[in-house]
């Protein structure tokens, strides 16, 4: 059976191939080929194998990290996912005000993130800084360089001030795709506003929802900028996460081979939930589907 | 410019969409496809034009083998069933892209456009976005683009079922009359039995990935090869009752029998199925040896002149086309004749074994 | 129980409408009365889509009012209309399994449990779909899923009137006859007023006892299936009714015959005074293509045509011929031999009729 295809088009691929292949295989390449390997100059080095991977998974530092990115993952996830529906819902979808409001809610997103850092950092300076000040008026005494709790409250808020649009958006669009007869219908079955979401809008938002949790738990479980230039890592390393950790080791204390073989078991790890949870849910999905 | 399908089998994801169909299409022919949704007819098409490559099986035009060419180097041109048009581009453009992409000459371009809509009827909207127009215009032009292009096959996958009923019947007698003149292929997908018969030419009846029967499409009609195609192909559906024949007589299921007449003799004894045409039974008899049904009555559905009358009795159920128009409540009996000689004969396997005489027999 | 009544109801989409054809709805009166079947037919943009979403509340009419039993309902939503709307398509809920699904509406009106399950099991009995009662809606055929539309507005025992948009669009031809019978027999089980638009005529008149045809707008007529097929009071109705629709001839009086061009076609005298009366331009003589007789040979009042196609239709056959320079068509069975080239016909007095200024003008004698 002759199958002839047109093979012109790989030829396409060429020039994009090349650009990853500079930009991310190869610099991939030569930090497996430094996470099996201990170099001390150009010309010294020694093939230790899994060493740094065992030294690394066993590092208190790294472990006490790990558990901190995992709860800042959990925590902003549970509040980003119900909110972003929440403010959806809210969206208007016709006239200009649904124009208005899809640019004021798209904003956040816009911002570079090293600069979102900086404006939470100005905002909840004691002195300048609307947030802080306001609070201390109100009588907390609000110090993020003191207090790990205020600390942690204020990354997950800016985390969720600086994401929740994503899921707004993703959920926005989900949601313009369901055809009015389905409204119109509810109506008339009488069903109530909590029914209707139930019934009409989660089900058809599922799909939409599974990509915007992806991204998000991809996202916050490698953040980086934000709470860096927020806290520092600080109090002491309440607020260090792994990537924080990573790089400090990396850059800081040039251990090239540890942090390369922590670079790999991090980015396994974020490879292995987002696999985990997607089969998950293509199975629950399928279970629907096969139901008689 | 014929077309030959040579036992195509296309089989995805592990279920089989078309099975060991063999077809061989005339040149200058209009041919229908007829079946029930999923039946294969998009899939058959679809090959046809290249856009999916068979499993199994070759694809030959005039005589070269075709079956690897992708779509963009056979010659044919496709009409789907939701207006599909280029938004951003005028009627006028719409009808021109593929000699655009041709590289046809300027002036011969706007000539063939306006030949085209004017065939259409549409000229008077060469300015005019799609967006702007009617169901029916837009399918105009989506005709239109297709018919310029002079491609040796042109296919339409269920066209008109998108349209008002009204105007689904006009659109239908212009593609008659519009490719009566040409020498290209077509090719028509529908599931209505009536449209089939409406357009001529040829039909193919398909069922499940399977060709039932394919020829001139009165033929198809009045004489189907088994069971399955005569049911797929009437409206409304044939009746179909089994019975026996023994010596001198015909016995139906629920006891009724009539004698056995000359034109059944020769099928010897045996257990058949029976099927009669809605529009043959009546409400009087026609002839002395008409067999007479004593039913009881479902359903009157009037329409304008017709009435379509749904009966049944213990044993089985028929659906009788009488002329004018005829009220009955639900649970009245009725008694009913059937013209023994108008009746088909299939075995048990569905095989058709005796065709009414006045068809020309089997 | 519901009488619905239209009165003086006009609706226009813009704010601001300048003349009739900003109006989707041209003003017009109507009764629909308590347990009828009725079909709303015309072509797409004729506004019945419109007519059924002002009578379920959906939209609100721009001027007029809808009165429910006398009472006016103009502004009354949806909710509170005792009325069930079934889509062109299925409209079910996906995650709920096919009883969830009927039970939706009764457990919203907050129904008891056994009470609920008594009328779901009926209703699910009347429209075969028991043995799909634990099956999630999501995984059902199109005409499963679209009984099941049809069941949630009939398990409610408040439910006056069901209208139904265009139902069967999405269902194959072989269950498209199977799902109207079961419409009759709903409509005979429940006495409900049944409202159904639709723009095929065949579904129209099977379904209906009376039939409003719309045009632009407007309710051009309104009877039952049989009237609107023998007397079509106006032309679009003789159109658009029948398939083929009814031949439309322009005639005109000259030297006191009834002429369509030049041929002379003859007419009872009644029939020619009054068209001879009458001042406009526009006077068509219609028949429908099953009433024109159709011969091989010349018979006493027959005119020659030449018979230009001839098109086997299984049961009958649609014979397009030429009168002079008119197209005409006639209708013959299919045990009627199809005559070629040349035939001749003739036009039964009885079925004629005169359409002045595409109304139907009815002469003394009919």
């Amino acid at each position: 059976m002759n199958k002839v295809y047109d093979n012109k088009a790989w030829l396409l691929i060429l020039p994009m191939l090349a650009l990853v292949a500079f930009s991310a295989i190869i610099p991939l390449m030569t930090v497996v080929n430094y996470s099996v390997q201990d170099v001390f100059d150009a010309n010294t080095r020694f093939f230790t194998g899994t060493e740094w991977f065992v030294q690394m998974l066993n590092d208190p530092t790294l472990q006490s990290a790990l558990l901190r990115q995992f709860a800042f993952s959990l925590t902003v996830l549970c509040i980003q996912v119900p909110l972003g529906i929440g403010i959806a819902l809210l969206m208007p979808k016709k006239g200009w005000q649904a124009s208005a409001v899809l640019i004021l809610v798209t904003l956040p997103l816009l911002i570079p993130w090293n600069v979102v850092g900086s404006i939470w950092q100005i905002f909840t300076r004691g002195d300048i800084g609307l947030m802080g000040w306001g609070l201390r008026e109100l009588g907390y005494e609000y110090n993020i360089t003191r207090s790990a709790v205020d600390a942690w409250g204020t990354i997950i808020i800016m985390d969720v001030w600086h994401w929740t649009p994503l899921i707004a958006l993703l959920c926005y669009s989900g949601l313009r795709s369901i055809p009015e007869a389905y409204y119109q219908a509810a109506r008339i079955d009488r069903a109530s506003r909590w029914a209707v979401f139930r019934f009409i809008q989660l089900p058809k938002l599922t799909n939409v929802l599974v990509i915007g949790v992806l991204l998000r738990f991809m996202h916050s479980f490698m953040i980086y900028a934000e709470p860096f230039v927020l806290t520092g890592g600080g109090p002491g390393s309440s607020t260090t996460f792994l990537s924080q950790s990573l790089t400090t080791m990396a850059i800081g204390q040039q251990d090239l081979g540890p942090s390369a073989a922590f670079s790999l078991i991090y980015f396994l790890i974020i490879l292995l939930v987002s696999w985990v949870f997607y089969t998950a849910i293509m199975n629950m999905q399928k279970d629907k589907e096969g139901g008689a | 410019m014929s077309l030959i399908l040579e036992n195509i089998d296309h089989v995805v994801n592990g279920a089989t969409h078309i099975e060991g169909v063999n077809m061989e299409l005339a040149p200058g022919s209009f041919n229908v496809l007829l079946g029930r949704t999923l039946a294969g007819k998009t899939t058959l098409m679809r090959l046809m034009a290249g856009l999916e490559v068979p499993t199994r099986g070759r694809i030959m035009m005039d005589g070269r083998d075709v079956t690897g060419v992708s779509v963009r180097r056979r010659n044919v041109s496709m009409v789907y069933q939701q207006f599909i048009n280029y938004p951003a581009l005028s009627v006028f453009e719409n009808i021109a892209s593929p000699l655009r992409l041709a590289k046809v000459a300027s002036a011969d371009i706007d000539r063939r456009v306006r030949e085209t809509a004017e065939m259409l009827r549409i000229d008077h909207l060469l300015d005019r976005f799609p967006l702007e127009l009617s169901g029916g215009q837009q399918q105009r032009t989506a005709m239109g683009r297709a018919l310029v292009k002079e491609a040796d096959v042109i296919l339409f996958d269920e066209p008109l079922v998108n349209l008002d009923y009204k105007l689904r019947e006009e659109l239908r007698d212009e593609l008659r009359t519009l490719f009566s003149e040409r020498h290209c292929i077509a090719v028509y997908a529908t599931t209505e039995p009536g449209e089939a018969l409406a357009l001529g030419g040829n039909t193919a009846v398909l069922h499940e990935g399977r060709l039932l029967q394919y020829g001139p499409t009165e033929e198809v009609y009045h004489r189907p090869q088994d069971i399955l195609a005569a049911e797929m192909f009437s409206e409304p559906p044939i009746n179909i009752v089994d019975g026996r024949i023994t010596g001198r007589e015909v016995h139906l299921d629920g006891g009724i029998q009539f004698p056995l007449n000359d034109d059944l003799r020769p099928l010897g004894e045996g257990d058949f199925r029976f099927g009669i045409r809605a529009s043959h039974i009546a409400l009087h008899p026609q002839a002395a040896d008409d067999l007479s049904l004593e039913m009881r009555v479902d359903l009157a559905e009037l329409s304008g002149s017709e009435t379509f009358l749904h009966v049944h009795n213990e044993r089985f159920e028929m659906t009788v086309l009488l002329e004018g128009v005829h009220e009955f409540d639900p649970d009245d009996p009725v008694t009913l004749y059937v013209p023994t000689h108008k009746v088909y004969a299939f075995d048990r396997q569905g095989g058709v074994v005796h065709i009414p005489a006045h068809l020309g027999g089997l | 129980m519901a009488e619905i009544t239209l009165r003086q109801l006009a609706h226009s989409y813009l704010p601001s409408p300048s003349g009739p054809e900003d109006y989707a709805i041209r003003e017009m009166d109507h009764v629909w009365h308590q347990g009828g079947a009725y079909a709303l037919l015309g072509p797409s943009g004729c506004g019945k889509s419109t007519l059924l979403n002002i009578i379920s509340g959906l939209l609100e009419p721009s001027s007029g009012e809808v009165l429910f039993d006398g009472e006016r309902v103009n502004s009354l939503p949806p909710e509170q209309r005792n009325i069930a709307q079934v889509f062109q398509f299925p409209v079910v809920y996906d995650t709920m399994t096919v009883f969830d699904n009927l039970a939706f509406p009764l457990r919203n009106a907050g129904m008891g449990e056994t009470q609920i399950r008594e009328k779901v099991l009926e209703v699910a009995d009347v429209l075969e779909l028991t043995p799909q009662l634990k099956r999630k809606a999501k995984n059902l055929t199109a005409d499963e899923k679209q009984k099941v539309s049809m069941g949630r507005g009939l398990v409610r025992e408040d439910v006056s009137a069901i209208l139904f948009d265009e139902p069967l669009t999405v269902i194959d031809p072989q269950l498209k006859w199977k799902l109207r019978r079961k419409l009759k027999e709903i409509h005979r089980r429940f006495n409900i007023t049944m409202v159904y638009v639709t723009h095929d005529q065949l579904e129209a008149s099977t379904f209906a006892d009376k039939i409003a045809v719309m045009y632009q707008g407007q309710v051009v007529q309104f009877g039952t299936p049989r009237e609107l097929y023998e007397r079509p009071a106006h032309t679009f109705v003789g159109y658009f009714i029948g398939s083929p629709g009814m031949n439309l001839l322009d005639i005109s009086v000259k030297d006191d015959q009834v002429r369509c061009g030049e041929v002379v076609i003859p007419v009872a005298p009644k029939m020619r005074d009054m068209i001879a009366r009458s001042s406009s331009d526009n006077i068509r003589l219609g028949i429908r293509p099953d009433f024109v007789e159709v011969f091989e040979t010349a018979e006493e009042d027959s005119l020659a045509v030449d018979v230009v196609n001839a098109q086997d239709l299984g049961t009958y056959s649609i014979l397009t011929l030429a009168l002079g320079d008119v197209t005409l068509k006639a209708r013959i069975d299919e045990d009627q031999v199809t005559p070629k080239g040349k035939a001749y016909i003739r036009f039964p007095q009885g079925r004629l009729g005169v359409y002045i200024d595409e109304y139907r003008v009815e002469t003394d004698h009919e």
